[in-house]
């Protein structure tokens, strides 16, 4: 498996961090992992929410300094 | 020293006027050349689009000849770039010509991908384009009532466009008096009703008082166009009477081909507006991969960064500012009202009550947009 595509959505407003994923998963295939990197803390909840809703998976989710890292995998 | 400027749209509009009006000396005495290399010989007002699907535009008044717009020692050519060889300096155009360059400044947009979504072309109308912007029209004056449904791909330029559209679907029906007999219903990408969080909270209210519905988290997948069902990567299938769809966007296609950026977005430093890994290859506006929407207004405030650092360069060997991820935009909130969103990197969007002279202002930066273009504004 090769490294996991990093989104940089860093302070960002508009089109905000789960815009921008949604836009890389769209282009992404079925088993890649990207990372969201946002300082924009309603990722840790809207991301999962979305990845949930759609069928993707949620790797994992952590805080370091102060940015939120959430690893997700393109399912289908 | 030659600047190439790859775009004759806003951001390379103004970044050629800008760089004109700074360089006079320079390119009087021949030291500096200055090359724009378009795909039109007629520059757009896109946001006028919106205007044209509710019948208060024409066409023609959104379009001025853009050699019009430029200064006069600019070397403008109608030859789109159909090779961009940045390892020996030089692009190829669909002409056959070489142009070779010290600085390049990409500005090529973005377009409409309609096809990638199976069955939208044949099913559901825009407004993002000339042609589709009529069609748009001649289909709303026909419409006599039911389920206009109004979805949104990803990306797209102009985030605040689907917030006017439904606005505008709502004055347009009450001025016709069948209001009550059309269901207006918004499916938004994201988990609330405009990724702007200030915009949603303020928007949310204001669709609810005046009955138009909405789902969010709800992704185009693909339309049944014979049975007129829009459904979801969630899961969820939309019967609509009429469909309307800000459909998802890639920049241009040479930009893809050449391995400049995937969907056609060039990986570009938030900050210098340098492509990454290019010292003088430089990209303003749409076709960025930048974290900021795609808007007329980024455009503009990169464009005026990027051209007095490329001025500067050329005077004193250094850049001197950075972009800070302003964006000013308008937001119609109908026939007669408006209000406008203001952010950078680090100060999120606030949001006035909508007024009518914030519209009138709207109406006027219509007409200003040329001056701004221009590089005098
Ligand atoms: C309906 C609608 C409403 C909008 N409303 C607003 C709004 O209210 N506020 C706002 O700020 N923005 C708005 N926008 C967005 C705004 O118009 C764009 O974001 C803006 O035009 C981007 O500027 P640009 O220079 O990057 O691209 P463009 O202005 O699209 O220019 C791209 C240029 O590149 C040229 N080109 C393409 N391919 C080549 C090639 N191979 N070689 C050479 N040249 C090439 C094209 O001919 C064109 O001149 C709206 C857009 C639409 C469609």
């Amino acid at each position: 498996m090769s490294e996991p595509r990093i989104i940089d959505a860093r302070d960002t407003f508009c089109p905000g961090p789960l815009m921008e994923l949604i836009s890389y998963m769209k282009r992404a295939s079925v088993g890649d992992e990207l990372e969201l990197l946002s300082t924009d803390k309603g990722s840790v909840n809207d991301v999962p929410e979305w990845i949930a809703k759609v069928g993707h998976e949620l790797i994992s989710s952590e805080q370091i300094d102060n940015v939120w890292h959430i690893k997700v995998r393109k399912a289908k | 020293m030659k600047i190439l400027v790859v775009g004759g749209g806003t951001a390379g509009t103004i970044v050629a006027n800008n760089l004109a009006r700074r360089l006079t000396a320079e390119t009087r005495s021949g030291k500096v050349q200055l090359t724009m290399l378009s795909a039109s010989d007629r520059h757009m007002y896109q946001p006028g689009l919106l205007y044209v699907a509710f019948g208060q535009m024409t066409p023609d008044q959104l379009y001025r000849d853009q050699a019009s717009l430029l200064e006069p020692t600019i070397d403008f050519h109608v030859d789109p770039v159909k090779q961009f060889m940045l390892d020996k300096n030089q692009v190829m155009t669909e002409a056959g010509r070489i142009h070779s360059y010290d600085i390049l400044v990409i500005a090529t947009g973005s377009r409409i991908v309609p096809d990638e979504t199976p069955g939208l072309t044949e099913g559901a109308e825009f407004f993002y384009t000339e042609a589709s912007a009529v069609k748009l029209y001649k289909r709303l004056r026909e419409f006599q009532g039911g389920r206009i449904a109004v979805a949104i791909g990803v990306p797209h330029k102009c985030p605040v466009a689907p917030v006017e559209l439904m606005f505008s679907l709502h004055d347009y029906f009450k001025a016709r008096g069948i209001r009550d007999k059309v269901h207006l219903k918004y499916y938004y990408p994201i988990g609330r009703i405009h990724t702007i969080e200030a915009v949603a909270k303020w928007a949310k209210p204001e669709f609810d008082s005046i009955g138009i519905e909405y789902e969010t988290l709800f992704n185009i997948k693909e339309v049944d166009a014979k049975n007129k069902i829009l459904k979801s990567e969630e899961g969820i299938d939309v019967e609509y009477d009429l469909l309307i769809v800000v459909p998802q966007h890639r920049g241009m296609e040479v930009i893809e081909r050449d391995n400049l950026g995937e969907g056609g977005w060039i990986p570009t430093d938030r900050h210098s507006l340098a492509m990454k890994g290019h010292d003088n290859v430089y990209v303003v506006g749409d076709t960025t991969n930048l974290p900021v929407s795609k808007t007329g207004s980024a455009a503009h405030f990169q464009a005026e960064v990027l051209a007095e650092n490329i001025a500067s360069i050329i005077k004193i060997g250094a850049p001197v500012r950075d972009y800070d991820g302003k964006i000013y935009c308008f937001i119609e909130a109908g026939r007669d009202r408006a209000t406008y969103s203001m952010f950078d990197y680090e100060t999120p969007p606030d949001l006035k009550p909508p007024s009518k002279p914030m519209h009138w202002f709207k109406l006027s930066y219509n007409q200003m947009y040329w001056t701004s273009v221009r590089g005098l504004l």
